[in-house]
């Protein structure tokens, strides 16, 4: 039976998949303003942030709406709950990118400590990460919501590896470089910040799809 | 089986009280199935089969009851769940033509056998019907029929078990006052309480409720609602009911019946987040069709 | 005005015509009788009994005859006529045999009323010896009150709702509890009104008697059930067409009438006055 509703829960997809591409965009371009320590780029990722909260209100209004009004139950009701929960996750990475594009400011005006490589990789996992949630939560795809979770490790190593290097490669050495490597240590843990709210993202829509909790429950991955 | 008095039966029966939620740190994805709370049925029927003539209206039902637990049955209309109610107390014997294959057990006891006395096993097994259904007599009369037709004949235990029982169906605040008034001229939701009233009075042990909102507001249909989880601390209850919003509120497990056939059941919550079978899901969801 | 509207209101006029009719042909019964009988009607001519060769006096003893007739046929068909619509309605097994009695008993009904009185004189009143009596007459017409009270009995408990039934025995009554306790009391309305309109037809009866219980003439009051009788109908009949004062007789007929119909009536309204005071009961 073609139901009404289905035409609404569409749109509550559609819109967390616009909300998914906005989180990971500015992860991008928030990383690259760093590298480039381009300002206006990384104001840009700054001021596009207001836009992602206003769209996180829709979202989270139109799903008590549709509680309230529905009543929706089983498969409906676990896809409401995880959008919202989704949508908060992706307003959360969206402050974070807000978050490395004001690291950005802050090295803007000094010379690049080094060239960087292992955060736009680590970028990378984040957004790829992030897109792949959002790519399980539109199929209902369990399996690449598994590998997501499954992708944290490599994002701590990533995080780690940056770490070591900025403290004992310099800080370590040379306490000067403190103002330009404190911003770049943040970014690398702002970065697998975002990471961890893939993971939280993945786990979700694993509930969402078999209603198996995974979350605090690892075993459960197998 | 009158002088029985459920109370006593709570106070020292062999069922501890079960935790309803599961507490914190449990897995719950452990926690499904049709959940007994740990005890024995109160009721079971074992692979039931029930046939209108040549027409099967029920499928093999295999099912348990918990004591002193509500177990909700759903489904589309002609979907089996009230006849399948109606076996619990044998009413099902009114209609003729009818046959019935399998078990039922009453504490482990045949209702269907021979040795099993119909009325005696209703006195057991109450049932409150679809629509409110009082006797043309006064609201006293209707509550001491019951009473009456089993023997009870001392006129100041009748008058005691009227009053207990108009409290414990949460009505004698109301009637109080109107205890010698026709039942008929009550309004539609106290009606159906005095027939739960009614029905408490003889002290069953199982109460079933067909549909029993089906004819009710909202506002008489939530007093119903909240007697019904009142009285589950004694009595065990078999609703039937169309409504799934009611099923999920008042339940602990939930039954899902399609043509003739029980195809889930399990505790309330998990059928309603988190349904194992495609068709539960699509009918609860409003798929259905 | 539209064409459609024209025709619905021929139509309903039409309707209307037809039901004036009826009530013109009643209303002209009614008049007719009273005109012709109302003068002959006054105390003396309720309280005595018929002198001078039927000519003058009363028809008192006419009225007991009645009465007793009326009253013997009830004692005799309604335990009878209950049972049997308990029987049907409540325990009979649903099937064909169930509906060939049904039908039996509303043709029954439709048996030309000369037919019992033959049946009355062979069986009652030859056969078994009770002679032209009260009882015969009585027995008689308890037959032919049979069916309407089986029929009426019938429809007042099927429409005993189904489901207060099913309260009593859910309640661990037995059907037979649930049938003396909760369905006959909420059908007895129903049943009077049946038994009423029963008393009306049966009081009205001529053939019946005809053979089995009425005399032209019998002196005072009947002192047993083995006596013949004068009963109103037949008393009306017997003064048209017997006798050798007419113009008496006819007198007397008319007035003999009048209190008959009047008696049909008022026994007519008290079922009609239950029957609006049982409905009230259910609506309630």
């Amino acid at each position: 039976m073609q139901r009404h509703f289905d035409d609404e829960l569409q749109q509550l997809k559609n819109d967390i998949l616009k909300m998914g591409a906005m989180a990971q965009e500015a992860i991008i371009n928030s990383v690259d303003s760093l590298k480039n320590r381009d300002r206006t780029a990384a104001q840009k990722v700054i001021d596009s942030d207001v836009e992602m909260d206003r769209l996180e209100l829709v979202i989270d209004e139109k799903c008590l709406d549709l509680i309230a009004l529905h009543q929706p139950m089983a498969r409906d009701l676990r896809f409401i709950t995880t959008a919202i929960k989704l949508n908060a996750e992706l307003e959360r990475i969206g402050d974070l990118a807000v978050d490395v594009a004001q690291r950005a400011l802050a090295i803007a005006d000094k010379p690049l400590l080094k060239p960087l490589v292992d955060i736009p990789k680590l970028a990378g996992v984040a957004q790829r990460m992030t897109g792949e949630a959002i790519q399980a939560f539109i199929n209902g795809d369990t399996e690449l919501a598994k590998k997501v979770v499954l992708s944290d490790p490599e994002a701590d190593t990533l995080k780690r590896g940056v770490e070591k290097e900025l403290i004992n490669d310099y800080m370590m050495r040379d306490g000067s470089t403190a103002d330009r490597a404190v911003p770049l240590l943040l970014a690398a843990r702002h970065l697998e910040r975002v990471c961890d709210h893939a993971v939280s993202m993945a786990e979700d829509i694993i509930y969402m799809v078999s209603a198996v909790v995974v979350r605090h429950h690892p075993e459960e991955l197998k | 089986m009158l002088n029985q008095d459920p109370g006593s039966k709570a106070a020292g029966g062999n069922f501890p009280p079960a935790p309803v939620k599961a507490p914190v740190g449990i897995n719950m994805n452990s926690m499904g199935e049709a959940d007994l709370f740990g005890t024995e049925p109160k009721i079971s029927a074992r692979g039931v089969n029930f046939y209108y003539g040549q027409k099967r209206a029920l499928n093999g039902i295999t099912i348990d009851f918990s004591p002193r637990r509500v177990t909700a049955i759903i489904g589309p209309s002609g979907c089996g769940k009230s006849t399948f109610i109606r076996l619990l107390n044998r009413m099902n014997e009114l209609v003729p033509g009818s046959r019935l294959e399998g078990e039922i057990l009453l504490d482990g006891l045949d209702i269907l056998s021979p040795a099993c006395d119909a009325a005696e096993l209703r006195k057991r097994v109450g049932m409150v019907f679809q629509k409110p259904n009082p006797f043309p007599k006064t609201v006293f009369e209707n509550i001491a029929y019951g009473l009456e037709v089993n023997g009870v004949t001392d006129k100041h235990l009748i008058e005691e078990r009227v009053v207990d029982s108009l409290k414990k169906a949460a009505l004698w605040d109301e009637i109080k006052d109107r205890l010698k008034d026709s039942a008929l001229g009550l309004s539609g939701g106290q009606q159906q309480r005095l027939c739960i009233a009614r029905c408490l009075a003889v002290s069953p042990e199982v109460i079933l409720f067909d549909e029993p909102c089906a004819s009710l507001d909202p506002i008489s249909t939530a007093k119903i609602e909240e007697l019904i989880l009142t009285l589950k601390k004694e009595y065990t209850i078999v609703i039937v009911t169309h409504n799934m919003q009611q099923a999920a509120r008042v339940s602990d497990n939930t039954a899902f019946f399609l043509m003739g056939d029980l195809i889930e059941v399990g505790r309330t919550d998990k059928i309603f987040k988190a349904p194992r079978d495609k068709r539960t899901e699509d009918y609860i969801t409003g798929r259905f069709g | 005005m539209k064409r459609r509207d024209i025709v619905q209101k021929l139509g309903f006029s039409a309707l209307f015509a037809c039901m004036a009719a009826n009530i013109v042909f009643l209303g002209g019964i009614v008049f007719f009788i009273a005109a012709r009988g109302l003068g002959s009607i006054n105390w003396a001519f309720l309280t005595q009994a018929p002198r001078d060769s039927m000519t003058a006096g009363g028809v008192a003893p006419v009225i007991a005859g009645t009465f007793y007739l009326t009253l013997g046929a009830i004692i005799f068909a309604l335990p009878l006529g209950v049972a049997s619509a308990i029987y049907l309605t409540e325990y009979s097994p649903r099937g064909w045999i169930v509906n060939l009695l049904r039908i039996s008993i509303n043709n029954l009904a439709g048996v030309p009323s000369v037919v019992f009185g033959l049946f009355g004189l062979t069986v009652f009143v030859k056969y078994m010896g009770f002679g032209v009596s009260i009882l015969s007459g009585s027995l008689t017409l308890g037959i032919l009150a049979l069916p309407v009270i089986i029929s009426a009995s019938q429809e007042a408990l099927t429409a005993v709702p189904q489901s207060i039934r099913e309260a009593s025995l859910a309640l661990g009554a037995t059907q037979w509890e649930t049938i003396r306790r909760v369905v006959l009391p909420a059908a007895l309305p129903g049943i009077l009104t049946g038994v009423i309109l029963s008393v009306g037809r049966v009081a009205g009866e001529t053939a019946p008697i005809l053979f089995t219980a009425a005399a032209f003439y019998v002196k005072g009051y009947p002192h047993s059930i083995f006596s013949e009788v004068m009963a109103l109908p037949y008393h009306i009949y017997a003064l048209m067409t017997e006798g050798t004062h007419p113009e008496e007789q006819t007198r007397i007929a008319y007035a003999s009438s009048l209190l008959l119909l009047a008696l049909v009536l008022s026994v007519s309204m008290l079922a009609i006055y239950i029957r609006a005071r049982q409905r009230k009961t259910y609506n309630a």
